[in-house]
Order: C-alpha cells, then structure tokens, then sequence
C-alpha cells in the first residue's frame, strides 16, 4: 500500500511509480512503452540523432522487444546509464532491459543476480596504436600511456595482461569514448585500448585512417548482450526470443523485405513458418500475438539487417562480421531452434 | 574697492577672461588615456602588455570564430569547406558552427517533444511572472496570488497531465489551511497545526488518488465512445502522413546526394565549389531535418494512439473479467491453511521461505503452492485493476499530454532541477534555519548536523547516491526516475546552504525586532510571520539568487550520472558518426549559455542589493 | 478585583501542561522532534535492509582488503594492482589532498593579485580583471575543467614531437611541457641525505631568532641591527659542510649489482649479453640507482629500468622475479645475497656482478629524458600528468575569480579615512595597501576565504572528469564499479570528505579566532 501512497503523491508531477520483481511483461504492457538502458553514447550502438531519435545496433535490440510486446518499434523510452548507473537501474526496476554493451560475466550473472539473454555481438578487448610508433605487437607495447575507459572489465584486463608480460605502463583513465579518442589523436596516450568494435568504430572516424592499426592480440573474451533482472523468466523469455527470432530470420533469408510476402500464407519451411506464426502457436506462449517475429522483422529487420544498417561494412563504422557471422557462415551467432 | 582704488591703479581688467579650453592632455581621448592608462613608466608598460596579450589572443582566436561553416552537415564537410579556403582543416583551421546548427534546438530542450516547445517556455515566462511580485514592490499585490498557485503550475506545464491533478493539490493546501484554521478557533493554535498537517497527509496519500480515479472512471466512461472514434480517424490520417513524409524524405536525400556527389573532394581548390554545393543544399537540408523531426513526432503520437487503441478495446473484457477474478482470489485466499494465512505480499513470501529453508517454521509444500497460486491470483486482480484504470485515465485526460521527465534534457534539464530544487529548498531552509537559531536542544543539534553534513559533502557524492543508493533507502517497489532522484538530493543539498544565507539575514536583523514584536504579545510563530521573515527574507534575496546560480552551475554535474544534460548531451552528439571528433565549439556553446543565464542572474541581484539597501537601512 | 491578588499556580503537574505551559512545551516539541528523528531513521534502516535482503547483498567491508586489480598513475605512496582496495582508497585520498592543497595556494595568490588589480586605477586593468572574473563566476566549473583539459591536451607537444626534434626541452633542457603532463627535475639522496634537511631546517630557525632578535633591539633602542650577512652564513655554510662531508662518506661507498639467474660472477656487458634482458631494480629517489645508470650508460650496456617507489618495493619485486639486476652497498653485499638467496622460493641463482661504481654525491638531480629505444617516453624525474595538471589549473583559476570578489570586498570595505591617515603618515601606496588596508582587511576576508577553501577541496571531486585519481576515482569510482558494494563506498567516502570539511573549517576558524578583533 506504501506504493500507492507515493504513486498519488507524486501524479502531480506526472511520475509513475512502478517496479516489482515479477511480471515485468504485464507491466510493460500496462504502461504501454518499454524502458530501455542504452548507453549515453558509443557510435554505431546507440547515439541520439539531431531529432532525438536513439539508433543504434543496442537500440535495435530495444526496439525489437518493444515491437514484439506493444507491436511499436517506438514504444521505448530510452534511459542513458554509465558504466556506474547501469546495473543499479536495471535491478531498481527503473529499466525493463539493459542493453548497453555489457560483457557477460560469472559475477555479473550470479552475484549482480541478472539474466544475459543472449550476446548480441562477440568482442574482445584490444589495442590500437599509430603506425608512427612501428609496434607490430602488444608485447612490445613496454612503457607506453594507454588510455582505457572507467567502469568497465577493461581496466582490470589490461592490468592484467600487462603484469602477466612483465611490462610497465601508464594508465589513462578516461570517462567516455570521445574523449579516450580526443587524447589518443593528440598523442597524449600512445595506446588506446578498448573492445576492438569500438577500436574500429573509433579508428573509422580519423581523418587519416590507415596512419594507426588495431594490434593483433585480443587480450579478452568480452560477449556483449541484453540483460534482465533475475526472477522474471517469463520476461526474460520475451526478450531472449525476440532477440533470437531476429538471428533466425537472419539464418532462414527473412528479411523486411520478404517477411510480408513470406508470411502471407505458410511456406516449406516448417521453421519458417512457426518463427512467422503461420504455425503453430509459439507467441501466445511467450503470453505475446502469434506474429511478434513477423512484426519485428518487418519494422526492425533481421539480426543481419540490423548489423549492416550499423556497424557493418558499408557504414562509417565499418565491422566486419567476423565472430558475429551466421554459424553456417563460421561464425558464432546461433540461434536455438524455434520449435 | 574698485571704486576706491580707480584712479590710483593704472590698469584695471574690466572683462572677464574668456574661459580657456582645458590643455589638450587632459580632456578627450588624450586625457582619459593618460589619466587612466599612462599614469607613470609602471602602469605604461602595464598598459602595453595588457595591450599585447589582448590583440595575442584576439589574434589567435578570431580566425578560429570566423569560419564559414554554418551549413556544413558534418565535421568532415566542415574539413571540407576549410581546406577548400586552405586552411588547416584539424582542430585549429577553424571552427565548425554546423554542429550547433544542427544540435543547438538539442542543447536547449533535449528531447522533449518538438510540438510540446510552448509548454517550457510558457513556463520560463510565467516564472518570470511569478517572480515579479517578490521582486517588485510596485506590482499590484494580486499577483502574489499567482506567485503561490505557480508552483503547482510549473510542474504540471513541464510534465503534464490531467487538469484536475494540479487543481487537487491546490485543493488540498486551501482545505489544510481551512482545518488548521478551524481547529485552531475552537482550541489552541498548536491543534491547529497538529490538525492541519494531518487532513494534509490524509489528502495527499489517500484522498488525492481516490478523487482523481473517481473523475477518471466517471469522465472516462462518458467519452470513451468518442475518444474511439477519434482515435481511429486520427491513426488513420496519421499513417497516411507518415507514408507521405516518408516518401518525402526518400526525395529530398535523393536530392541532397545529386547536389553533393556533384563535387569532387577538394584539396585546398580554392574555387568555392564546394562551399557553394553545400550552400545549395542546405535549403534541402534543412527541409529533410523538418521532415525528420515531422516524421519523428508522427511516429511517437501514431504509437501513443495505437496503444490507446488497444487498451480501449481490451477494456470491456478486462471489466468483465474482473468481479470473476476477484472471486476466484478471495475463495482461493479463504481456502488458504492457517499456516500461510497472513502472508500477504510475495516480500513476506520470500521472507517465509528464507525462514523455511532456515529450519525455523515447517510448512507444508502443498500449503506453499495454494500460496503461491492466491497470491499469484491476487496479483492479477491487481494488475486488471491497474490496467482499467490507467485506461480510464488515458481515456479521460482532459489537459496536457504527459511527458515522461527522461524525455527532458539540456538547458530544460539545468533549469528544471535548479528552479524545482531551489523553489522546494526554500521552506526547508527557513525551517531548518529557525531550527538551527532555536533553544531547543534537540532541534538544534539535529539541524546543525543535517547542515554540516550536507555543506560538508561534494554534490557529487550525493548525486552517486541519488543514482545507486536512493532507491535502496526508500520502501521497496517506489522508485522514483533519476531526474526525480535528482532533484530529491538536489533539494536537500540546496536547503542547507539556503539555511545558512536564511540565517544570515536573520542574524542581520536588529535584537529591537524580535524585543517589538514579543512587547506587542505576538506568539512565536506570529512574530516569525508578521516581522522576522518578511523582513530577513527581504535581506536575503541577493543571498538566495546567488545559491540559486551555484545550483544551477552545479546541475552540469548530473552529466556524471548519465543524464543528459548539455554537456551530458555533447558526449552524446560526439557519438554521432557526423560530429564525432568536434570539441571545443560544444564546450563554447554551453559556456556561453550558461553564462548569458549566470552573468545576467548575478548582476541583477546586485542591482537588487543596492536596491534593498536603500529600502532597508 | 484590584485587591485580589492571583492564586499561584497549582503545584502538581497536569498532562495538559506539556502543551499549555511554555515550560514543558519546549520539552515536548523536542521529545516529539527526536521521536520523528528515530522513527525516520528506522524507517531508512529497515527499508535498507529489506531491499538489501532482496537483491542478496549483504553490507560488509571485507573487499577494502582484496586486491585491487586497478593500476593510478600519479600516486604518493607506492601502489601497484595487487595492493588493496584500501590502499587505493588512501591513494585516491592523498590525491584530493594534493590537488586541494594546492588548489588553495594557488587560487589564494591569484586571487589576492586580481582582486587588487581590479581596483586598480589602469583602466585597461582593472577591465580585464573583471572579464576573467565574471568569466570564470559565472560558467560552471565542471566545464573548466574539461577545458583545462582539452587546452593542454591539443596545444602542448607530445613525447613523439620531443623524440622528432619538434619540439624541445625548457628551462635550459631540464623540463618538459608535453601534453602526457610535465616532466621535472626529481631529487636522488643517499640515505642519509634526510640528515642535510635537518640541518637545513635548523639553521632556518637559526636565522628565524636571529631576525627576531634584531626586531627586538630596534624595538628597544631605534636601530635595526645589520644581520644580512650573518643570516646568510648561518643559512649557507653548514649546509655546504654537511653536504661536503656526506658527499665524501658517499662517494667512497662502492656499489655492487646483485644479477639473478647467472651461474658465476661476470661484469655487467657480459651479463647483459647471458641474460638478453637486463631489467634494473630502480628505486626512485635514490642516489644509488643514478649512479647505476650512469654506469652502465657509460659502459653502453643495453639495460632497461624497472621503476619502483622505494628501496623496499624494489627488494621485493626482485625477489618476485620482475626485475634482473639490484644495486646494493658493496659493503653489505655478501649478506643481502645470503638474505635474498633465502627469499627466492624458486632457487634462481644470485651473484655479484664484478663491476662497482661509486655511490656519487648525497644528492643529485636527474633530469627527465626521452627514451632512445622503444615507445617515445620520458624517463627519470617526476612527472604531474595532465590531469592534474588540469584540475589544479581550473579549480585554482575557478576559485580565485571569487577569492578576488572577497577581497575587492575586503578592501572596499576598510574607511577611506585609513588609507587617508596612512598617506598623511608618508607611506608610499605599496606600503599603505601591505601595512594598513591589507592586514585589516584580512578580518573580513578570511571567514569567506574558508568557504572557497572548502568549496575548492569538494569541488575537487570533479576530478573524474579528466581522469585524476582522487578519493571519487578510486573508492567511490572503479572500486565502487568492481565490486558493486554501492554502499559501503559511498559511506565511507562522504564520511572522509566530510571529516575533511570539519577539520579545514576548524582549522580556519581557529585561524579566524586569533587574527579577529577582540570586541568589547
């Protein structure tokens, strides 16, 4: 009842207040948007436009989720968290979904208590420098000012490889991505380390390119993806499907394009057919409509779309698939099987 | 005299000199300069070196602020544009004012809904009104009214809402002082108060929503036909304006592109071309930007509508579904055996499984998972409950559109936490500062250590725990977004160093006041209403406006918690694949705002001190 | 009724006098007022612990004793990733006591000077005093420092510049402005050097009472006695003995280099060749370690520093394995080989190198340098990074610009009359302003100035900014984000940034309370 004693106090200030542990979809539902966790900017996964439109490939995430429960890609209001404030939002109940590249880890997973759904893109932690420098291996990086961002597993990594290597180095501890590039492009740290995406995005964006080179070694495993609140499997079931309905379609050619056509009436592929709900009926079990994937598609695009509207190779961010190819193209992303 | 020695003196002046020029060293330009600039070798060569270093660093920046780059729809075109004038086109070529173009709406309003700009700037305006009745003393008193009704006002322009939320809450503050009034006649004062506070309490927690639910549902039940069919005629006309934008768009880019690839990459060309393809484009530009934030809205209000859509038709069968479903869970919650009969919440679940597991209670499982299901059940009528009535709000809104507070950012965001933040410190600071003066022991040492610790700590500290802790100290389930959380501490941190100034101007008032008014036989809280506050407050005004101005300084530090101030916004417009890379004309953008707002604040509380002065002493 | 004079009350104590009788009111409201503060209170602690319960936290202060894992690169005291989070929380605080230390000094000179000259009577000024005075009140300081930051991050030169020839050493080769930070001159002493210091401050309160004396002769008979001269020989001559003579003690003690993992005693260029690295344990700050380097820079052996903080850090990473080869006193080399030998759990063979080489004088100066081979970097000296730099240049500025108001106030605030009895006197303006107006001006400064003192040190908590390690970066930064316990480092750190608030402004007022007027 306390709740409601804060709830009429505060609709004068037009604020709803709402968290419980459980039923996260029904409260999603109620409300009518889904509260995303991005972060408060890294190019390529989730910036701002001149709008105030969020796009990104950790926004179309969000925005698959949100298609798939309120039908609306739009339906998001998107909360910036930093490295600090994220996981605090998502366990306060403020965020429904946190998808702000976050690597998945024991810890994070068993004692911060959340649910990774999936991991949207695999990364590793590596090392940029100027081709000035004539390093050809981060083994030779002895004595160098690295620059690496707060607040994430990066610091900790580095420090370790490099006591492992017995080298000396200066850290640079930097708060967000501009200003790690700001310092970097100024020479004032020779290095800069961050999850090679970002090395890349961030390396698409100098005037001079092909002056610095991103280090062969990766010194870490960093799978980056979504996360729930421990506790609420039905809701973590929502998001992982989503998540996953948007690999599948990758993986059997439906894309946005297609998807209307292909889900007019039932095709050859059983598969196809219950991911588009013209079989069988998969979404009235995660508690959403029979074409929750047909609505993602068509409105977000699939997992493939998604990448190369982003990050993929003909943006400025330029990615290659790499790891995050199909695994039928050799790489890792897979979804489990829609049946 | 000149009589008597007339004839004796050879020569007598019998007009007056014509009055001479001044010597031309010491009036006009000449003079002013020696009198001011070159009073001896010392303050010469002070003079020459002041001198140099200002033409240094007109020289040095001048150039840089020059830089015709207003159109250019990226840092790269703005690179472009001055090596095409062959300058450097790095950091120090020029600047690259496109950012600013392209953001500055951004940087002011963050992303509050680009139709909704009236309601923010309405209220600066009615702001400055309300303000004006404190500040000038020539004003029909009337006004004061409107001063006391704004604060309610305020939130309700900037957040929105249904018209009858504010009008409830003025209700209520007119009721509580009518109780304590009426108490207060038929017994002593301090019932009054006692009884006041109270019916207060009792309105806000209970009555306010229980009124407000009961207009929604009766208001909402008479326009729900009406709101349908709006609603389907206006989603229908809002798609095929999105088809259309749409369409729109694909047409201006395509043009944009012809204009744009129609020039090569220039190299310090110096021909102009490429300054007069972006020139031409940016009609088109500009145009595709309207479009953008058209299409933008359209899509926000077409979701919005579609979401009201399905709620209103889901609403007869959550109404009939519901005397089903509260039957079904009280039949389950009698069946309950006696061992889990008192557990009414899945905290107290949690809490008897803990106890279980423990080994402190037995119980059976079967009695756990009859649990389980009521509470399960209960949950959702609840949630039925719930989804009714917002529907019947939604349905029943007769006001301003509600807009979220994580849709405020920039300028709106600094503003907002330092007005709201100053405006509720204001009576905390009074209180706490009376209590800080009081002879009460007790009072005192609890607001002294309240004050100290407050001023003791950096905001920043509070603002990591306005974001990581707050929720953990409130009642679990509340959990208020963090541009609330904010202003929370925010409040609490300014209501400290507003008691600090409230006391000085308290300490500033003669001992002969407080002496007059106990020979008059006031109370101590009628002397604190009639003669020590309107006069300390008075004295204080310069002390506040400057408390108000640090805050506001101090809002740019929420960017350090992830909220999207205008400096929070610049990191955010850096990600952005056109700016990433554009650093100092963001940095002087925000300065300059920031100080057009501070510098004007400061010297019109000095003219406001000089002014008290006179009135005062 | 004239006649009757009022009953006194009633002894004995009704219930209705806790609220009628101003006697037991007072009591009431405070009993009331403390009853609310509990209640609050308990109602913040359950809530606490509820919600703690509910996300399985528990408070516990046992990660301020797990590794750190993090590494700060401007420390006071010596840190490395495997100290504990403890440790880097009194880094993190020893930092903002630096930066507000000197925060304060400088913002306090500046002040004073701007607060001057913007009374001053050149036009020119007095004007430009108030622009960089309304500047910097009225822009948030926060934004300055990003500035500050930017400023010296894109116009000073970097290592790579220095190591082209672009750009060069200053103050005749011996400091670096480069945007990593400024690289100065640092101190080598032997360990016996602290005995110079004391001297040296002995013979400054020599000079002291010598002064004192000379004041108190003029106040008794009108003449200041000259004591230039024997002032200057007490400050100079034994400072130049001490040092002569610890200098000699030092250059007769030989140096020997302990190399790890050699079967038999070699010189250093072969153990340079055996080994293929030749990693020196390199205390800073020692004497011993310059004239290591120079020995073997003279040898031209390739060799590569290993920096530690101290004689004792670099003992124990050699013992680790981290570093090849420690310099010891040829003296004590036979039983430090015997001590070390015994710590390496591993067996690696120890030997003396043949080389020695004399300890050099008690104290030297190394100059920073560039590196030839490898990463351009600076090497030797000390370095104040950027950060620092940065946040000590905005607050200082920041600050001073309302340490200049208080005292443009201060000064306005003393009676012309003053200033006018003063000049009738014969005093000269500079005088007037140092003798008259400025040290009765101080009573209205200082209670202000410990405001912007204190406002100066919270603010230094913006570090984060800009990537200073202070009590906010570490504690309540990357330990708070490594180990997730929200509340015990937001607690402990607003309990030492208050405590630090309480003592400056005891201090000060204790200050305030000398230096004030004693009124009637």
């Amino acid at each position: 009842m306390k709740k409601s004693v804060f709830f009429s106090a505060l609709t004068v200030a037009g604020l709803a207040a709402t968290a419980s542990a459980a039923a996260t979809l029904d409260d999603v539902k109620a409300r009518g948007t889904l509260n995303c966790g991005v972060a408060t900017g890294v190019p390529g996964f989730a910036a701002p436009n001149a709008s105030g439109e969020w796009e990104g490939f950790d926004v179309a995430v969000c925005r698959a989720v949100a298609t798939a429960v309120l039908g609306d890609p739009m339906a998001v209001e998107f909360v910036p968290t930093t490295g600090k404030t994220r996981f605090t939002a998502l366990a306060s109940g403020e965020i429904d979904v946190l998808a702000r590249n976050t690597t998945w880890t024991f810890s994070r997973d068993v004692d911060l208590k959340f649910t990774f759904i999936g991991v949207n893109y695999y990364d590793g932690q590596g090392f940029m420098v100027p081709k000035e420098l004539g390093v050809s291996s981060a083994k030779e990086l002895d004595g160098a000012t690295v620059c690496i961002q707060t607040g994430t597993t990066t610091e900790l990594n580095l420090a370790d490889f490099f006591r492992v290597n017995n080298l000396s180095y200066e850290p640079v501890p930097i708060e967000t991505n501009s200003e790690a590039q700001q310092q970097y492009l100024a020479g004032a740290c020779d290095v800069y380390t961050t999850d090679a995406s970002g090395l890349a995005a961030t390396r698409s964006t100098f005037e001079n390119a092909a002056d610095h080179v991103i280090l062969p070694e990766i010194i870490s495993k960093e799978p980056l993806g979504p996360l729930v609140r421990h506790g609420d499997d039905e809701w973590g079931d929502v998001v992982r499907w989503s998540f996953y309905a948007m690999v599948a379609a990758e993986e059997y050619g439906v894309t946005s394009a297609n998807v209307g056509e292909m889900s007019a009436t039932a095709g050859d592929n059983p598969e196809v057919n219950r991911l588009l709900g013209t079989e069988g009926n998969l979404g009235e079990m995660l508690g959403l409509d029979a074409d929750f994937a047909k609505k993602i598609i068509e409105n977000v695009g699939n997992y493939g779309e998604v990448f190369a509207a982003n990050i993929g190779e003909s943006t400025p961010i330029g990615l290659a698939r790499g790891l995050n190819a199909q695994y039928t193209e050799g790489g890792l992303i897979y979804a489990p099987p829609f049946r | 005299m000149s009589n008597l020695h007339a004839d004796t003196v050879a020569y007598v002046r019998d007009t007056m000199l014509e009055q001479r020029e001044p010597p031309l060293s010491t009036v006009g330009i000449l003079g002013w300069g020696k009198k001011n600039l070159f009073t001896g070798p010392f303050n010469t060569i002070v003079t020459i070196l002041c001198t140099v270093f200002v033409a240094y660093v007109l020289w040095m920046l001048l150039p840089w602020f020059i830089s015709p780059t207003w159109q250019a729809a990226s840092l790269y075109e703005c690179q472009g544009i001055l090596r095409e004038l062959g300058r450097d086109g790095g950091h120090f070529g020029g600047a690259c004012w496109g950012v600013i173009r392209d953001r500055w709406v951004q940087l002011l309003a963050g992303f509050y809904p680009s139709d909704l700009y009236w309601r923010p700037l309405l209220a600066l305006a009615l702001l400055g009104v309300a303000i004006a009745p404190v500040l000038f003393t020539r004003l029909p008193r009337k006004l004061v009214w409107f001063t006391a009704v704004y604060p309610v006002v305020f939130p309700w322009l900037l957040w929105g809402g249904a018209v009858w939320v504010p009008l409830l809450v003025i209700a209520g503050v007119m009721l509580s002082v009518f109780v304590y009034k009426l108490v207060g006649r038929f017994s002593s004062p301090l019932f009054g108060i006692i009884a006041g506070v109270l019916f207060a309490v009792f309105w806000f927690t209970w009555a306010t929503g229980a009124i407000s639910t009961t207009i929604d549902r009766v208001v909402g039940s008479a326009r729900i036909e009406s709101v349908l069919a709006e609603t389907d005629a206006q989603i229908a006309e809002l798609t095929a304006e999105s088809v259309a934008l749409e369409a729109e768009i694909d047409a201006t880019e395509a043009r944009i592109l012809e204009i744009i690839s129609s020039v090569s990459e220039p190299e310090g060309a110096g021909d102009g071309a490429y300054l007069d393809a972006i020139q031409r484009a940016a009609p088109d530009r500009a145009i595709l930007a309207d479009l953008r934030d058209e299409l933008f809205v359209v899509g926000g209000e077409l979701g919005r509508l579609r979401a009201l859509k399905r709620q209103i038709d889901d609403l007869p069968a959550q109404i009939s579904m519901l005397p089903d479903l509260e039957e079904e869970a009280i039949e389950l919650r009698q069946a309950l055996p006696d061992s889990v009969k008192d557990v009414h919440s899945e905290v107290a679940m949690d809490t008897l499984q803990a106890q279980i597991l423990q080994g402190d209670i037995d119980v059976p499982t079967e009695d756990l998972n009859a649990l389980k299901k009521t509470l399960a059940a209960e949950k959702n009528v609840a949630d039925t409950e719930r989804a009714i009535r917002s529907t019947y709000n939604d349905v029943a809104r007769i006001g301003l559109e509600p807009v979220s507070s994580r849709r405020f950012g920039g300028m709106l965001v600094s503003i907002t936490i330092g007005v709201v933040a100053i405006a509720c410190s204001l009576p905390l600071g009074i209180v706490l500062a009376l209590g800080r003066q009081s002879d009460l022991l007790i009072v005192k040492s609890l607001c002294v250590g309240f004050i100290e610790l407050m001023r003791g700590v950096p905001l920043i500290t509070l603002l990591f725990v306005a974001s990581t802790l707050l929720n953990v100290f409130l009642p679990p389930g509340t959990n208020f977004d963090i541009i609330l959380r904010v202003i929370i501490m925010a409040t609490l941190f300014a209501s400290a160093y507003m008691a600090e100034v409230i006391r000085g101007g308290l300490a500033a008032l003669s001992k002969g006041q407080y002496e007059g008014a106990d020979s008059l036989g006031l109370n101590y809280w009628q002397a604190q209403r009639l003669i020590i506050m309107p006069q300390a407050l008075k004295i204080s005004i310069p002390g506040i406006v400057s408390t108000f101005i640090g805050l506001f300084k101090d809002t740019t530090l929420v960017s350090v918690i992830g909220i999207l101030d205008p400096l929070g916004l610049s990191t955010s417009i850096r990600s952005d694949q056109a700016w990433n890379g554009v650093v100092w004309e963001l940095y002087g953008f925000i300065a300059l705002l920031f100080f057009i707002c501070c510098f004007s604040m400061s010297r019109y509380s000095m003219y406001l001190e000089r002014k008290l002065q006179t009135g005062h002493r | 009724m004239a006649t009757t004079v009022s009953e006194p009350p009633k002894a004995g104590f009704r219930l209705s006098m806790l609220i009628y009788d101003t006697r037991y009111r007072s009591m009431t409201i405070q009993v009331v007022a403390l009853i609310g503060f509990l209640i609050l209170i308990g109602f913040l602690v359950s809530n606490t612990i509820q919600n703690l319960n509910e996300l399985g936290k528990d408070v516990s202060f046992d990660f301020l004793e797990e590794p750190a894992g993090y590494d700060i690169n401007q420390t006071l005291l010596d840190y490395n990733n495997q100290h504990s989070h403890l440790r880097a929380a009194v880094i993190g605080l020893l930092n903002t006591l630096l930066v507000a230390f000197l925060g304060c000094i400088t913002a306090t000179i500046i002040g004073v000077i701007v607060g001057v000259a913007r009374l001053s009577n050149n036009w020119l000024v007095a004007r430009l005093m108030t622009i960089y005075v309304e500047m910097f009140r009225n822009v948030p300081v926060l934004l300055w420092i990003v500035f500050a930051m930017a400023i010296l991050i894109e116009t000073l030169p970097s290592p790579r510049d220095f190591k082209s020839g672009e750009a060069t050493m200053s103050l005749f080769g011996s400091t670096a402005f480069a945007n990593q930070g400024i690289f100065i001159p640092r101190l080598m002493a032997t360990p016996y050097a602290w005995l110079l210091l004391l001297v040296f401050l002995v013979c400054v309160a020599a000079v002291i009472y010598i002064r004192k004396r000379a004041l108190k002769v003029q106040a008794n008979t009108g003449r200041l006695p000259k004591t230039g001269l024997i002032s200057l020989v007490t400050l100079v001559v034994p400072v130049c003995v001490v040092f002569l003579g610890l200098s000699a003690l030092s250059r007769s003690n030989t140096q020997v280099m302990i190399a790890a993992g050699l079967d038999q005693p070699v010189t250093a260029a072969v153990a340079a060749e055996e080994l293929g690295s030749f990693d020196l344990c390199y205390p800073s700050g020692s004497a011993s370690s310059l004239a290591a380097r120079q020995f073997l820079e003279a040898a031209e052996i390739k060799y590569r520093r290993q920096d530690y903080f101290s004689k004792d850090a670099a003992r124990r990473n050699f013992i680790r394995g981290r570093c090849d080869v420690l310099v010891v006193d040829q003296s004590s080399a036979s039983a430090t080989l015997a001590a070390l030998s015994e710590e390496m759990r591993d067996g690696t063979k120890l030997t003396v190198l043949a080389d020695d080489f004399s300890e050099g004088n008690a104290v030297r100066v190394e100059y920073p340098r560039i590196t030839e081979t490898g990463i351009p970097r600076f090497e030797g000296g000390t370095v104040l990074r950027n950060s620092l730099l940065a946040l000590w240049l905005a607050l200082s500025l920041y600050t001073a610009a309302f340490i200049a108001e208080i005292v443009r106030a201060g000064i306005l605030a003393i009676s012309a009359g003053q200033t006018e009895a003063a000049s009738a006197l014969g005093l000269r303006p500079k005088r007037i302003m140092s003798l008259v107006v400025l040290p009765q001006a101080l009573r209205v400064i200082i209670p202000p100035l410990i405001s912007q003192y204190l406002n100066l040190t919270k603010n230094s908590s913006l570090a984060i900014a800009v990537g200073y390690m202070d009590l906010t970066g570490t504690l309540m930064g990357i330990t708070l984000n490594q180990t997730g316990k929200e509340l015990e480092t937001l607690m402990i750190g607003m309990l030492i940034y208050l405590l630090i608030s309480l003592s400056i402004s005891a201090g000060m007022n204790w200050y305030n309370n000398r230096v004030k007027l004693v009124e009637r």
